[in-house]
């Protein structure tokens, strides 16, 4: 039943319906940690979007001078989606000896997305682009930074779905693990898109 | 496998020594009790320094240790911890944690480690805004809405540690509050029993939902302006600090915009208002019911009022901001908005009073204070009618008759409910019942004493006397007669400030003397009356789940053998019989 019928309920009334508690108040229909999962995700969303609201604003302002582009990005870019698409991959195995190489290799790519941004940094200040320059290198410190933070605190995450596949835990439950896994690094890659796009080509 | 039955089968890790049970809880009912008492416990300091403020704005200059500077620092730590530290999370961390589970009938939160860290880094964040007193310079004395550019210069008070801690402990208490409202909204989500479908709620669950989801979406923008502002401060950049002359000398900060925090900090204020609104709207609810002997009247408005506050109130934060200057338009967007959020709002003060209507009220202590809920929100509600038009809020914005508005509708009438609510649940976490004597002094002084407090603050307002102002005598525009009201109300004051120690000493005396309560003392029907021991223990309901055949709301039932049936009575004869819908329940 949908969330708009299911408020449209009259539960003073004693229709045969009401009477009897339903079987199941199943909820939503999938693992609690999902929820959880989504509901995390909701809230990293608004953080990013309010980000991304200071970003354009503070745009309109005069004294706003853009970065110049990087290729390290791209090839940072390129890493998170490699991540992305190898943990996605690993989701639909089966197979505990691949899901082991496809965590790994997942993990890896990650580490390098964040070991490339790290390269970014320096080169933006190498360049003379430190974080009081101009608000344009302020936010990308500012941004980059706190989706690191975020990327780094989906390692850990991996780094227990890990400890799991190799603990010999049940496949189902390393099967959930790496799957949260995968939503999380796909919305990551998203975020990381979305403020590569405004940054750099807006 | 239904998601009760999964929820039943999941295993209870029964905590073993002494520290696990009561210290590294993960029981929601510790952390409840936890949080509770970490709250009061910061909440007296705040009351202290509203005292101190009195004692300045009553009898300026008789007290050599209150400066300027330090007036600021009572100010400002005095808003961001009643508002944050203690509304916010005695509502989610207390009632929340404690009500939720019990009251849909949970064995515990989904999550009950993160709940567990989730209280410790409450309390770290606490400790680290208790820390700011300790610091050279002190506390922040930037004001609670920690305004750039003066929040992080020079001559404020408190501009070098002050302000870091505060905001660290900001970004503490966000990350604390997120981790506990994933438990909240997926253990609504999830974890109710059989039986209990969402309009089977009772609506304080239902308030406290909407308030997470809130302060999830909400704090972010908090979080935010806290992170920036600290690169601002520390990293030079220029978000929100423009060109500026300090100490005379120019700042290397240029082309930043004070206007861009607000904005920030007010998406966050505004929900902020209902985060700690909505819980005590549910709350009241539940107790007028239950002490009215009386269905709620009009749940399900309720319960759509509920939700129409929480997607409104996002979309009212720049009635605050009407005097930065703003597009006239803009500027009437917001107002229209924010006269619209009073229309549900104006619901639920109805269906309030009219539950009390034709209702066997009994003057209990949560009954007390659950009508001086509705008296004190509606006076502040009807004063944010005046301050939601732009014309009328020129004139007052920044004047005592905003400080009395707040103070009626989101200060008192919220902690009304809190104590309120306290009164209520009390026998079912301790076991037993808070002394009446106590509370009706309690009680009374306060509730006369808020009038009194507030209430000429209005006066003071209309006669332009500024808030924030350290001493009020250099002004022609005051009279003098604003001096002796002022000294009125300190005195008044004060005396509701020691009468919260009665309230502070009746939780602890009766802890230990308190009379025996039986399980349901106020012969409520909601779940957590009904668990099979008082205090509930851990798993709350032994090896089965209860099962729920009826809403929160059944008192006075015709044909009842009592005067109230819990929701997990099985459905009588006659209702049984009565299928054909509409019938006998539905005139009650």
């Amino acid at each position: 039943m949908s969330f708009l019928s299911q408020i449209r309920g009259k539960p003073w009334l004693p229709d045969d319906k009401n009477q009897h508690p339903a079987p199941s108040t199943k909820a939503l229909g999938v693992a609690d940690e999902k929820v959880g999962l989504w509901v995390f995700l909701a809230v990293v969303g608004s953080l990013f979007l309010i980000f991304s609201n200071a970003y354009v604003e503070r745009r309109e302002y005069d004294d706003w001078r853009a970065l110049p582009e990087l290729g390290l990005l791209w090839f940072n870019t390129a890493m998170l989606i490699l991540s992305s698409i190898t943990l996605q991959w690993t989701r639909i195995l089966e197979n505990r000896e691949r899901i082991k190489i496809g965590l790994l290799s997942g993990g890896f790519f990650a580490c390098a997305f964040l070991i490339g941004q790290l390269c970014a940094w320096q080169q933006f200040a190498d360049m003379g682009y430190l974080a009081s320059t101009n608000p344009a290198s302020s936010f990308f410190y500012l941004i980059t930074g706190v989706h690191g933070l975020h990327v780094l605190g989906g390692l850990v995450a991996l780094l227990r779905t890990c400890l799991k596949t190799w603990g010999g835990f049940a496949l189902n439950q390393v099967q959930l693990s790496v799957s949260l896994c995968s939503v999380y690094w796909h919305f990551l890659l998203l975020v990381w898109l979305v403020f590569f796009g405004l940054m750099f080509f807006s | 496998m239904t998601q009760a039955a999964y929820q039943e089968d999941l295993p209870l890790h029964e905590p073993h020594s002494f520290w696990t049970k009561y210290v590294f809880s993960q029981d929601h009912k510790i952390i409840a009790i936890q949080y509770t008492t970490t709250a009061i416990a910061v909440g007296l300091v705040g009351l202290v320094l509203s005292g101190l403020m009195r004692l300045q704005l009553g009898f300026p200059g008789s007290f050599s240790f209150i400066d300027p500077a330090s007036y600021y620092q009572y100010i400002t730590m005095h808003g961001m911890i009643m508002i944050v530290y203690l509304l916010t999370a005695l509502f989610l961390g207390g009632f929340g944690n404690f009500l939720i589970p019990l009251m849909v009938g949970a064995r515990d939160m989904v999550f009950p480690f993160v709940n567990m860290l989730s209280y410790w880094a409450y309390l770290l964040s606490v400790l680290v805004l208790m820390a700011s007193f300790f610091v050279p310079g002190g506390p922040s004395g930037a004001g609670w809405t920690l305004y750039p550019p003066q929040v992080i210069l020079q001559g404020t008070p408190g501009a070098d540690g002050g302000i870091t801690l505060m905001l660290v402990s900001l970004i503490l208490f966000i990350i604390a509050a997120t981790m506990g409202g994933l438990n909240y909204v997926t253990t609504v989500l999830q974890a109710r029993t059989y039986g209990m479908t969402l309009m089977r709620m009772p609506l304080s669950v239902w308030g406290i939902f909407m308030a997470t989801v809130l302060a999830l979406l909400a704090f972010p923008a908090l979080f935010v302006g806290a992170v920036m502002l600290l690169f601002d401060k520390f990293a030079g950049s220029s978000f929100f600090m423009p060109a500026i002359f300090s100490m005379g000398k120019q700042l290397a900060h240029e082309g930043g915009s004070p206007v861009l925090f607000q904005h920030i900090f007010w998406f966050f204020g505004h929900p902020e208002v209902y985060i700690v609104a909505l819980p005590a709207f549910g709350i009241v609810s539940d107790l007028l019911s239950a002490h009215a002997r009386k269905n709620i009247f009009g749940y399900r408005m309720m319960v759509w009022a509920i939700l129409a506050i929480g997607g409104l109130s996002f979309i009212v934060w720049a009635h605050h901001m009407y005097v930065s200057g703003m597009n006239p338009y803009f500027g009437f967007f917001f107002a229209t908005t924010t006269l619209i959020i009073a229309v549900p709002t104006a619901i639920k003060v109805y269906n309030w009073t009219l539950t009390l209507w034709h209702g066997n009220i009994r003057l209990t202590i949560p009954m007390l204070f659950s009508i001086a809920f509705i008296s004190t929100f509606t006076i502040g509600g009807l004063t944010g009618l005046f301050l939601g038009n732009v014309v009328i809020d020129l004139p007052l914005s920044d004047t005592y008759f905003v400080v009395a508005h707040f103070h009626m509708v989101m200060g008192v009438a919220p902690l009304f409910v809190v104590f309120g609510g306290i009164y209520h649940w009390y026998p079912k976490a301790t076991g037993r019942m808070l002394n009446d004597t106590l509370g009706h002094i309690h009680f009374w002084v306060t509730f006369i004493g808020t009038y009194v407090i507030y209430f000429p603050m209005h006066y003071l307002g209309f006669i332009g006397v500024p808030r924030r102002y350290f001493a009020d005598e250099a002004y022609k525009f005051i009279p003098e007669s604003a001096q002796g009201l002022n000294e009125f109300i300190t005195e008044a004051a004060l005396i509701v400030g020691v009468v919260q120690l009665i309230f502070v000493f009746n939780l602890g005396w009766s802890y230990f003397r308190g009379k025996r309560a039986e399980s349901n003392p106020w012969h409520a029907t909601t779940l957590e009356w009904q668990t099979p021991q008082t205090p509930a223990e851990h798993g709350n309901w032994g090896p089965k789940l209860p099962v729920v055949y009826r809403w929160a709301y059944d008192y006075s039932v015709p044909g009842a053998a009592e005067d109230y049936l819990p929701q997990n009575v099985k459905p009588l004869g006659d209702e049984v019989d009565n299928d054909s819908g509409g019938g006998v329940l539905a005139e009650t």
